[in-house]
């Protein structure tokens, strides 16, 4: 049919622009990295970048910094995010200026809000040692960015305050989703606070729950900006995650195919994590 | 004590079971709730707060101890300073003009693309709405060899190209997902009605649908303009643009506080962290209901 066909070739040429760049910018991007894992110079090595990669000392502790970073911020990040979402779903006055104000962190520049971390952590002109000093919880300045599990400790709470504000928009959206016919239901039949939290929203958030996790988790799996300004790395590498040593390594010591094999490396890991959660948590449908 | 005022979820006026308890203890339960959001809000807010008050010190009072949370005198040296330092104008410039070429050009694709993908059924819908997952699920560090590597190839290294190329590919996700929302709420009739009136598809989409996009499309660039690609990017800056006369401000101020700490001082990176951030904070407190709108659409989706 000429009327279809005609339809077909309109659209096709709408989306071609994206299509283009998406491919060449978003696709191609990953097929060249599977290539160059495999050779070095140019020629093909086979797996021998794999092997050097797993005996690799300092990829090892870069890749358990970058999962225990996942671990701890991730879940911190979900629970305030939860907790805000049901503090800003209340009616209450001035509501919509602390909206905004905890929507800020996600669209302030990551690197330079870093920096202002940097300064807040500083050990000596700090006003983050001045606040504990003065409310007499620690007795000495302490040197946050030079101590590694001090510095590990900075890296998460610059993350933990970016990051949040973007699961509160998601689970506020998911908590506006839910019917209030739910509520007024269950509580005919006698339901506390407690049980209304954990019968009607909680489930009904799950889904909204599962994607504010994947997309959460993939990116801490990929953390650069902040931590890179903060440390750089960290004393003695201690805050180092994968994507700082793959900048080194491409950027420094020019050894591109083996920046390849571990972005291969991470992208697996991430694909194995996305494959976990949706079969823990994902798609199953909640009868009401 | 009940906490029955408190809805875990539900939208309701806070405390409809006002007086079951004595006025008091609903007093008191207002009291902490209010003063929770009080602490909510400077926690989120107090990062900000520190740089400004940071910026309007004196070079000697920023390092003077015991710290004072009100400069003493307010001085505007250190953004007398950062404006009248070519460079650092030479990085504002570059960040504008790559943030608006992105949000334009993404803007333009994005609706292109949403208004295909609402409308016409097309068989390489999936394929595109899996390239769209692909740019949006992984973070920059997977591309970034291939993208250099291309960069270089195509001899883009050091020009804003490099830069506007992947920020659009990358904020195209979200910006579809809003366009394509909004074509879906534009009903069908009116096109076809234009058909049979004998209007073209370019007359219909620029005479009819382009005047109602519009507070659509301002919600997009905004989102485009905010978000990580193209203002607050970072990565791809730092590696594409080696010249210092082709940095963004971003990188910048990030190399400013590192190479050479003891030689600029700190009241001078605050206030170019504060004149970073500034355009995008008026641009949250003016939009913010679009924005939220705009990310809780795209988050349904």
């Amino acid at each position: 049919m000429p009327k279809s066909f005609d339809e077909q070739k309109f659209g096709l040429l709408l989306i071609l622009p994206s299509f283009i760049l998406l491919g060449l910018v978003a696709l191609y991007p990953i097929l060249r990295n599977l290539i160059l894992s495999f050779t070095e110079n140019d020629q093909f090595i086979g797996i021998k970048n794999f092997i050097l990669l797993f005996q690799d000392e300092r990829f090892k502790s870069s890749l358990f910094n970058t999962l225990l970073f996942c671990l701890i911020s991730v879940p911190l990040q979900l629970f305030l995010g939860l907790v805000f979402a049901l503090i800003l779903q209340q009616r209450f006055f001035t509501r919509g200026f602390v909206r905004t104000s905890v929507f800020l962190p996600w669209a302030l520049p990551t690197a330079v809000m870093a920096v202002a971390w940097k300064w807040i952590f500083n050990d000596t002109y700090g006003v983050f040692n001045d606040i504990l000093l003065r409310l007499q919880i620690i007795k000495e300045p302490l040197a946050w960015l030079g101590k590694p599990d001090l510095a590990f400790f900075c890296i998460i709470l610059a993350e933990v305050w970016k990051c949040t504000p973007f699961v509160t928009v998601i689970l506020l959206a998911g908590l506006q989703s839910i019917p209030p016919e739910l509520y007024e239901a269950i509580s005919v039949d006698g339901a506390n606070t407690l049980q209304r939290f954990r019968l009607i929203t909680l489930p009904l958030l799950r889904p909204f729950l599962l994607v504010a996790l994947v997309f959460r988790t993939i990116q801490a799996l990929g953390v650069f900006d902040s931590i890179w300004v903060l440390t750089g790395g960290g004393p003695g590498g201690s805050t180092e995650p994968i994507s700082l040593y793959v900048y080194d390594t491409v950027f420094r010591y020019l050894k591109f195919s083996y920046g390849s094999t571990m972005v291969i490396f991470s992208f697996i890991l991430s694909l194995i994590f996305v494959f976990i959660f949706y079969k823990f948590w994902g798609d199953r449908q909640i009868e009401y | 004590m009940s906490l029955s005022f408190i809805n875990f979820g539900e939208t309701d006026k806070l405390s409809t079971k006002k007086y079951r308890f004595s006025p008091i203890i609903y007093g008191l339960t207002q009291i902490s709730f209010y003063l929770l959001v009080i602490f909510i809000v400077i926690l989120h807010l107090a990062p900000f707060l520190w740089q400004v008050i940071c910026s309007l010190k004196n070079v000697d009072e920023i390092y003077s101890l015991p710290l004072k949370y009100i400069p003493s005198k307010i001085s505007l040296s250190a953004y007398r300073d950062l404006i009248s330092n070519p460079l650092f104008l030479r990085y504002l410039l570059n960040s504008i003009l790559i943030s608006l070429s992105t949000t334009f050009f993404c803007l333009l694709l994005a609706s292109l693309s949403g208004y295909a993908l609402s409308r016409l059924s097309l068989r390489f819908k999936t394929f595109f709405q899996f390239l769209l997952l692909i740019a949006c699920l992984f973070p920059q560090i997977i591309f970034l060899v291939p993208l250099y590597e291309l960069m270089a190839n195509l001899k883009l290294i050091n020009k804003p190209l490099a830069l506007v190329l992947p920020y659009v590919t990358f904020s195209l996700p979200l910006a579809v997902w809003v366009m394509t929302g909004f074509f879906q709420t534009i009903p069908k009739e009116i096109e076809e009605q234009a058909i049979i009136d004998g209007f073209s598809r370019l007359k219909i989409l620029t005479k009819i649908i382009l005047p109602l996009s519009r507070p659509a499309l301002a919600t997009c660039a905004i989102l485009i303009f905010i978000g990580p690609f193209a203002w607050n990017e970072f990565l791809f800056s730092l590696s594409f643009m080696i010249k210092d006369t082709s940095r963004t401000v971003p990188v910048g101020i990030a190399l400013l506080s590192g190479a050479s700490m003891y030689e600029m001082p700190w009241n001078k990176i605050c206030a170019a962290c504060v004149l970073t951030t500034l355009p995008l904070i008026i641009f949250v407190i003016i939009f913010q209901k679009r924005i939220i709108e705009g990310l809780t659409r795209g988050a349904l989706k």
